[in-house]
């Protein structure tokens, strides 16, 4: 067992930090208060590689592995969760179906475009009546020959905004249930595609996410992604692997949260010393070393696993679970540490601790993620010590 | 138009400096090292030569293995090849030694080297080098334009600047100014797929070179605790500028 990074993996974490230290700090905290989207740092991870990390060089990708995602990912959301989550939405969800299930055609019309950066790509899944029940979709797809009339509203749906093209899911043939859902790509400027206002959130607030509405919009078949009826086991993998990516997000946030804290506690002094000499500080901050370690690894694992070509359903799980709860508990603990001054802007944690909670919501509540493991556990796959 | 840019492996900016060894050696736990910003201001400026008019871009570093890491993110800006000296650097006329022994194998029009590094702050390298090859020195450029065999460089002086022509070959030193913060490049992903594959030749020191030798280094006294005057109290405001802190 090896834990050591290898040099190109260390370049990119080099790469990332250093992006967001000089990139994404500056104006973070109004981009946050005034939910201004960071286009232009969003055109600059499309420089660097970073929105297509693991799109292959084929399509103008940059061919990294999980783990490179995962560890660009960390820095960024240290600094900026917001910009995180939209190159996790955008890799993740949008360009892993297409490169993974997408046509020769649809790889070369829309894959290209989006792993360079040029293009932004959502993942459109949930519904105003369908959440952590995504078989329940009410977005139809009518299948009308040549092509699908697709009606039907999407609900918090990130980057819904700047997405210039759409991974839609709908129900063809509600008879089949989930086993009559497909996936499409539908193009934002498509007749009928109409992007509703800019959701005000409790943080991620720089994010674009929004409602789609769709109304009678012709989708061509070509634009079907894999077989009839592919869409819900489609879905459903693409969430087992965004999980990693939300869950990079999460453990940046804590680790962004906790250097923070341990900076301050070292500068901040109390009864006539650092207040990190103060047991009751220092125990908070050994706490959060020792949970945001153990949600790195679990992260770090998953990405492995991922990589190998194993079977990481439970450990994206896990490592999901395991980050966002470190992220909300360690937020706060932050806050905490930082008095007064953590619940003011200027000191970033109140923001972090704002980002924190989403990550125990998207992409599969923390709650579904228990049931994800115990599945996995009553199939005996968690029988034994990994 | 080849250039070679020198490349100095120094501790990040942010690093806690201590010493071991009776205050002799630097501490290298948990240090985290950087490219020498004053290399790096003249690496992105090698770079935009490289766009501009096609020059080849060499990067050298004498070091241990360990300075392999910094040599890579600058094939990963771009750089074309990286050399490393296989020695501890010790002093700054081994250095430039060992840099000059490498050009005598392969002569570059251009050597660019940050004026001092951000470690031991010596600030002799490129001027060795220069003396050691008989090539042109200009210190301290804040400016470089290229035409043909002819070099333009600004220099920061005291108060204002001098604008200086020279012929090539010639040697640089770098700083702030050559390029601006905002310039530096960080790798894109593709850059740090490439340089893997980059070519990054070890070379055997030519000589022992040691010269000089460290008795210890000593880090600045911490600094005191505030006092607070009231502003009503002026008296005591002077008397304690001018007795105790001794600036007036």
């Amino acid at each position: 067992m090896d834990f050591k990074l290898s040099e190109e993996h260390k370049a990119v974490q080099q790469a990332a930090r250093e992006f967001a230290k000089t990139r994404l700090l500056e104006g973070v905290i109004e981009r946050d208060s005034k939910m201004i989207h960071p286009s232009e740092q969003v055109a600059e991870m499309g420089a660097l590689g970073f929105m297509g990390i693991m799109t292959s060089e084929k399509y103008g990708g940059s061919g990294m592995d999980a783990l490179s995602y995962v560890l660009a990912l960390e820095e960024i959301s240290k600094i900026d969760a917001s910009a995180a989550v939209i190159m996790s939405a955008h890799n993740s969800l949008a360009l892993w179906a297409i490169e993974t299930y997408g046509s020769d055609t649809q790889k070369e019309t829309y894959l290209t475009p989006l792993a360079q950066g040029k293009n932004i790509g959502c993942f459109c899944l949930s519904e105003p009546e369908a959440g952590s029940d995504a078989s329940m979709q009410r977005t139809t797809a009518e299948d009308k020959g040549d092509f699908y009339l697709l009606n039907g509203v999407k609900n918090w749906i990130t980057n819904g905004g700047k997405a210039d093209y759409q991974l839609v899911i709908a129900q063809t043939d509600p008879d089949k249930k989930h086993r009559g859902i497909n996936a499409f790509i539908v193009e934002k400027n498509w007749e009928g595609v109409t992007v509703g206002p800019k959701e005000d959130k409790l943080g991620i607030r720089s994010s674009d996410t929004h409602s789609i509405n769709y109304t009678d919009v012709k989708v061509p078949k070509q634009n079907r992604i894999g077989a009839d009826g592919f869409g819900f086991k489609l879905a459903m993998q693409i969430l087992e692997g965004g999980r990693i990516g939300i869950a990079a997000q999460a453990l940046g946030i804590a680790a962004g949260a906790y250097e923070l804290a341990a900076n301050y506690s070292t500068i901040r002094s109390s009864f006539g010393k650092p207040i990190a000499d103060h047991q009751a500080i220092a125990f908070k901050l050994a706490e959060m070393a020792m949970d945001i370690e153990a949600a790195r690894m679990l992260v770090y694992r998953a990405a492995y696993l991922k990589d190998s070509g194993e079977p990481y359903g439970y450990a994206s799980a896990m490592a999901k679970l395991k980050a966002s709860e470190v992220a909300m508990k360690h937020t706060v603990e932050a806050v905490q540490i930082h008095g007064g001054n953590g619940y003011v802007k200027e000191y970033h944690v109140e923001r972090l601790m704002r980002d924190a909670k989403i990550t125990q919501i998207y992409e599969g509540t923390s709650e579904i993620h228990k049931i994800i493991i115990a599945r996995n556990i009553r199939k005996g796959e968690l029988a034994l010590p990994i | 138009m080849k250039i070679l840019v020198c490349i100095s492996h120094v501790p990040d900016t942010t690093s806690k400096i201590n010493f071991v060894e009776n205050d002799t050696q630097f501490d290298t736990q948990g240090v985290q090292y950087i490219i020498n910003p004053n290399d790096e201001f003249g690496l992105t400026r090698a770079m935009w030569f490289k766009e501009k008019s096609g020059a080849s871009v060499d990067v050298i570093s004498v070091g241990t293995a360990e300075t392999e890491a910094t040599l890579r993110k600058a094939l990963a800006i771009g750089a074309d090849n990286a050399i490393r000296v296989n020695a501890t650097a010790r002093d700054a006329q081994q250095v430039a030694k060992e840099i000059v022994a490498v050009m005598q194998e392969n002569s570059y029009d251009l050597v660019i080297a940050g004026r001092e590094s951000i470690d031991y702050n010596g600030g002799m390298v490129p001027g060795m080098i220069a003396a050691l090859t008989g090539m042109n020195y200009l210190n301290n450029c804040i400016g470089l334009e290229i035409e043909g065999n002819q070099a333009t460089a600004i220099r920061e002086m005291d108060g204002g600047k001098e604008t200086i022509t020279s012929p090539l070959p010639l040697v640089i030193g770098a700083q702030k100014g050559l390029v601006e913060e905002s310039d530096l490049r960080i790798p894109n992903m593709r850059g740090i797929m490439m340089a893997r594959k980059k070519p990054l030749t070890v070379v055997e020191p030519t000589q022992e070179g040691q010269q000089v030798q460290t008795v210890s280094f000593e880090k600045p006294a911490p600094k005191g605790a505030v006092k607070l005057v009231d502003p009503e109290n002026i008296d005591e405001l002077i008397s304690l500028l001018h007795n105790e802190a001794k600036v007036i």
